[in-house]
């Protein structure tokens, strides 16, 4: 394995909750893995589950997606139906024999800063103990 | 407890009649129906309100030109009444695009038959259905599958109607020539058939009797799905599979499903400009043109695969051979399965990414 491999993890967070949870682990002084590329989004449902295959063939070792938690959302249910799409995507990466554990989502809060910290540290350690996405080499994708 | 009108003409001609019967007595303004177009073997669906025209229909023909759901949402906005004869597979793509606001039953008089599966395009093109038709209505009548259909069709299970007015026995239907045997489900149906020259009974339809039908058509299914190797290989397997993809997009055009006008993949949210061409080529030093064409195609599963109802359309128009059909159902069906959904078994059902739970896969995003 090379050990100077660094993940490249595509997030898409959440305005009102990991966005802000994030930006709480900021202002806190609380360190997390520079791994992380956040998108901000106004609702973790305008993300378009095509957005997650085109990060995850155009090479990003993993893909992240952080929402409030279910029954918490600003919209009333945008998380609701994340929950469903994700499920979907996940079922046809499987079908698919993909490596559907390169996707992940995660409700956190705007006031979970420090669970903001665990679950992309968790989740960066576990994509580079997986390696480079193999999608990042094939050109003809 | 349904009907069952019994006329004794073949099943084809039966259909006729009542289907005339029905516009002379203004039960319906029109039927929708394939029809011969030409004497050359063309066959085409068509909306007729003239009876006379009736004499060139050919409800039962074992052609899909187009599927037949996505051309009844047309009608929608038709105040009179159309009686539409459509293949099982038509009718539940018709029933999901209600789901999704694109049609209206009550517009309706929905007549579809068991069916034995129909011919491929190449066969429409190469106009030799006509000469196996005899073998093939031979076939059909003892239940078994003619050789030459769609392999999509043999690989179907829902041969039988769901949710239709009046139902055909076709497929398995002994007397196909001599006997027309019509199932009369709803009470509209009942109540139109009133009148008509033919025995009318109660008779329940029975549908354990097609069990060795389909039991013989799933395992064909079986067989299908297995043949699709992606799983094995993964990544490399897609680009095997869907390598040939030439990004033309006829898969969705003909697809019932598909329905949006402007689909997602077709707006300029995945174009490429020359800076993220600049940036692609930079990073791997090649770029597939037409770009994102594995995109397209898991993109496209992931918006509507759980609705596919696997009538087959999208494998007959691919100009590359890519057998996207039995990809879309075998995944289709997975994903469906998560939600204990199957497309067209009923209007109420809503589409699965449409609804949620409040109490479903709560453990998941929690950790």
């Amino acid at each position: 394995m090379d050990t100077n491999f660094t993940p490249k993890i595509v997030s898409f967070l959440c305005k009102w909750c990991t966005y802000s949870g994030a930006d709480l682990a900021g202002t806190s002084r609380m360190k997390y893995p520079s791994t992380i590329l956040p998108i901000r989004v106004m609702c973790s449902s305008r993300v378009n589950p095509a957005f997650l295959i085109k990060s995850f063939f155009n090479g990003a070792d993993g893909v992240f997606i952080g929402g409030c938690h279910p029954g918490d959302c600003h919209y009333q249910s945008g998380n609701y139906h994340t929950r469903r799409r994700f499920i979907i995507l996940t079922k046809i990466f499987e079908t698919l024999g993909l490596e559907s554990e390169r996707l992940k989502l995660a409700w956190i809060s705007a006031a979970e800063g420090a669970r903001f910290v665990k679950v992309v540290t968790e989740f960066s350690e576990k994509i580079k103990k997986m390696g480079e996405n193999s999608a990042k080499k094939k050109i003809f994708i | 407890m349904d009907q069952v009108l019994t006329i004794k003409k073949n099943a084809e001609a039966g259909i006729i009649d009542f289907l005339k019967f029905l516009l002379q007595k203004d039960e319906i303004g029109g039927v929708f129906t394939l029809r011969n177009i030409s004497k050359q073997g063309k066959y085409d669906y068509g909306l007729i309100t003239d009876p006379e025209l009736l004499k060139d229909a050919i409800p039962l023909h074992p052609l899909m030109p187009v599927n037949g759901g996505k051309m009844l949402s047309n009608f929608s906005v038709v105040d009179e009444k159309i009686a539409a004869v459509i293949k099982p597979c038509e009718l539940r793509s018709f029933i999901e695009l209600v789901k999704r606001s694109q049609g209206k039953l009550e517009n309706f008089l929905l007549i579809s038959y068991t069916c034995g599966g129909c011919f491929g395009f190449k066969h429409s093109v190469d106009n030799n259905i006509d000469e196996m038709l005899p073998d093939y209505w031979k076939v059909v009548a003892k239940g078994t599958d003619y050789k030459d259909i769609r392999e999509t069709c043999k690989a179907c299970e829902y041969f039988i109607p769901i949710n239709a007015d009046i139902t055909v026995s076709v497929a398995g239907e002994k007397d196909l020539n001599s006997i027309s045997r019509l199932y009369l489900h709803s009470e509209q149906a009942k109540r139109m058939a009133e009148g008509f020259e033919g025995d009318i009974s109660d008779e329940e339809f029975d549908r354990s009797q097609y069990e060795h039908i389909i039991n013989k058509r799933k395992e064909f299914k079986v067989k299908l799905f297995d043949q699709i190797k992606i799983k094995d290989t993964g990544l490399d397997g897609m680009i095997d599979v869907f390598g040939k993809c030439i990004g033309c997009h006829a898969c969705s055009r003909v697809c019932p499903i598909c329905y949006c006008i402007l689909c997602d993949f077709e707006s300029s949210t995945y174009d490429y400009d020359s800076d993220m061409m600049q940036t692609e080529l930079s990073r791997k030093g090649g770029v597939r043109l037409p770009p994102d064409t594995v995109l397209y195609q898991l993109g496209r599963l992931s918006h509507m695969s759980f609705s596919c109802i696997g009538c087959g359309q999208c494998t007959e128009v691919c100009p590359a051979d890519i057998p996207v059909s039995v990809i879309f159902r075998k995944i289709g069906e997975k994903v469906a399965e998560i939600f204990d959904y199957v497309p067209g078994r009923n209007v109420e059902e809503e589409v699965p990414v449409t609804i949620f739970k409040e109490e479903e896969f709560t453990s998941l995003g929690e950790d």
